[in-house]
């Protein structure tokens, strides 16, 4: 499961102000999950939660590379992708929280974080039903000459559903702006990639639809981003879909009710040597990129912003009761 | 007024509809080159091209999905699934998403778009091909659904579907296709959500839909030569559902029968009784009788087919054991 390296910081073509903010996006992520974790656990935050510790340079480093009116549609792990994308971290703890202050109005929880105005169209929780609507979405942006890229993201359990195949081949057949980003964690659910696909390296999969593919390393935020960068340029272009396999590791379980009896430990440990948090922190420091004082002040910060969050959604009143039957319809 | 075929009727409100916003468009299967299977948007991409008249595989997970996606996208698609049958497979897409889009996340975003299908039996295509599935779907708030049963209707309400701002299953009947009709030329809408008093009469109630609102009609004419005067509701949307329409007819008559395709366990019917005897229990001299379709699956001998489908015959029988039973 070697999956390639293609980036250094050197040859990155980013600024440290750039790459400062992706350890600041990552870390935030990474504090938030935890965060959500201890609030599950007493009981503050109910349902199902499934977090995104470990595979933060995906979402960091792929939606870096969108403009402001591109799209971005995610499954349901999408506390990461929401954050990468700027959402209010006030409000998605809200929403976590049931409250009326959240993202879905305490109406969609874990699984369904949206912001309309920031091109952030869900948090879908069907395995790979969100696929066909991003071919919708970029149908909708080529149809209306809008030059919106769509990020579509999902992971390797999904490409087993027909849903998959179905989007694929739509996508190439009406060449629309997307780029799937499949989250090869090895796990769909607590089945092994080698259980659930007679093809283990997803990047085979888009071959039939002759759609252009790459693998990439999915703990360096760096190759993730230049890899999508290369995607969504070749999207915007007109050149149609384009298919990336970014190789990850879930460091916790699928839900915080999995207790976890599919994975032996050693595993875990062997990817917790390759956090991408660790690993890129490491490398701005040996670029002299990141001093002492930057890292604290990020630390501070991300601890913060946290914290912040708790106390926003904490203090944040229920739904009224009439909210209930509220949106149902929409007005003419 | 012109006298058109329900299958015009639907052209035309696809046409106008078309030319009136840019941002319509038909997608789905076999509507460019074969024209529809039921041939609805037969020579729509001559006229407008096939950007907005675009084939889809045979693919309704997809199509489903698409049209979702499309709708959030800014655009307003008319889908087509072909039959409620293949609808089953789009079922996903339309009940996990579409109907959930506006409510779950938040109220920022609505999906305005139609699923155009074919629905009902009596054509002998057997048990995958010719089922009555719309309880299933309109049973599912965050959705309309929308069964026409006459040309008029059939243009009217499609027009209102398109410019409605949520997902809306538009289900057509393939025995209805060739009824012909007067119908309004140009701007012509009926509201979603309205029931149709479609024949008046003092004695009897007949609440009915799509293709048995016909039959429910035949069956008021075969009536009122024995002296029972039916009054005739067409439904015309089931989700949601114009209640009161019935409400003040059963009010006026004090009986009523439901008459529909769909099987009669949870069907239709089955509502529309428990709604009138919650309703208007004090007003009603009869129990609520239910005409359905026979609970098998839908063979393709014409003989067991006709035997298995609702006639005008089975109506008239069920009112008058309802006066035998009142009278007795």
């Amino acid at each position: 499961m070697e999956a390639s390296t293609v980036a250094h910081i050197a040859g990155s073509g980013l600024d440290k102000k750039t790459l400062l903010n992706f350890l600041h996006q990552m870390l935030l992520i990474r504090k938030f999950e935890d965060k959500s974790a201890e609030l599950y656990a007493r009981g503050k935050i109910a349902g199902f939660l499934h977090l995104y510790n470990g595979q933060e340079a995906s979402a960091v480093g792929a939606i870096s590379t969108l403009s402001e009116q591109d799209l971005l549609i995610t499954h349901y792990r999408d506390h990461g992708y929401a954050i990468a994308r700027g959402m209010d971290v006030n409000r998605c703890m809200a929403e976590l929280l049931g409250k009326a202050t959240g993202v879905a109005k305490g109406r969609g929880g874990s699984m369904h974080f949206f912001d309309a105005s920031l091109g952030m169209l869900g948090g879908w929780a069907i395995v790979a039903g969100h696929m066909p609507l991003a071919v919708g979405l970029g149908l909708a942006s080529n149809y209306l000459a809008k030059r919106q890229v769509v990020l579509c993201i999902f992971g390797d359990g999904a490409t087993n559903n027909g849903y998959f195949h179905e989007a694929l081949n739509m996508a190439k057949l009406w060449k629309v702006p997307v780029v799937f980003l499949c989250e090869n964690n090895l796990y769909g659910m607590g089945t092994a990639v080698h259980r659930a696909s007679a093809v283990v390296e997803m990047i085979r999969k888009a071959a039939p639809y002759d759609i252009p593919a790459e693998r990439v390393d999915g703990m360096d935020v760096l190759a993730v981003r230049a890899a999508t960068a290369k995607a969504v340029e070749h999207a915007r272009r007109g050149d149609g879909p384009y298919f990336l396999e970014v190789v990850t590791y879930r460091f916790r379980g699928h839900s915080m009710a999995d207790p976890i009896l599919y994975r032996d430990k050693a595993e875990v440990e062997e990817w917790k040597q390759r956090d991408p948090i660790v690993i890129f922190r490491a490398r701005l420091e040996q670029e002299g990129l990141l001093s002492p004082q930057e890292l604290e002040q990020i630390e501070r910060e991300t601890d913060e912003l946290v914290v912040e969050a708790v106390r926003f959604a904490e203090e944040s009143p229920d739904p009224p009761l009439t909210d209930l039957y509220e949106d149902i319809y929409a007005s003419p | 007024m012109p006298m058109i075929t329900y299958r015009e009727a639907l052209n035309q409100a696809l046409r106008e509809e078309m030319a009136r916003d840019e941002r319509v468009l038909i997608f789905g299967e076999d509507v460019v080159a074969y024209g529809g299977a039921y041939g609805v948007t037969s020579n729509l991409v001559k006229e407008f091209g096939e950007k907005r008249v675009m084939d889809t595989p045979i693919a309704e997970l997809g199509i489903g999905g698409t049209a979702v996606g499309a709708a959030m996208g800014g655009l307003r698609p008319v889908a087509e699934l072909m039959t409620i049958n293949f609808a089953l497979l789009a079922s996903d897409a339309i009940i996990n998403h579409a109907a959930k889009v506006l409510h779950m996340f938040g109220g920022q975003m609505s999906v305005p778009l139609v699923f155009r299908m074919v629905g009902g039996g009596g054509a002998q295509l057997a048990s995958t091909h010719s089922q009555s599935l719309e309880p299933m779907f309109a049973h599912v708030p965050g959705i309309k659904v929308v069964m026409p049963a006459t040309p008029a209707d059939a243009k009217g309400l499609l027009k209102s579907a398109i410019r409605d701002e949520n997902p809306v299953l538009f289900i057509e009947h393939a025995l209805l296709y060739r009824v012909r009709g007067e119908v309004p030329e140009g701007e012509y809408l009926i509201p979603l959500g309205k029931a149709e008093v479609k024949r008046e009469g003092s004695d009897i109630t007949l609440v009915a839909y799509s293709r048995s609102t016909l039959v429910a009609l035949e069956a008021a004419d075969r009536l009122s030569q024995e002296g029972i005067e039916a009054e005739v509701v067409d439904l015309r949307t089931l989700r949601p559902l114009d209640i009161e329409t019935v409400l003040t007819s059963v009010r006026k008559t004090n009986r009523a029968v439901t008459v529909e395709e769909a099987w009669r366990t949870y069907g239709i019917g089955a509502e529309v009784a428990s709604r009138i005897q919650e309703e208007a229990f004090d007003y009603l001299d009869a129990p609520i009788r239910r005409v359905a379709g026979v609970e098998v699956p839908l063979p393709y001998a014409k003989n067991l087919e006709q035997a298995a489908i609702p006639d005008a015959g089975r109506v008239v029988e069920a009112v008058k054991q309802l006066f035998a039973r009142t009278a007795a």
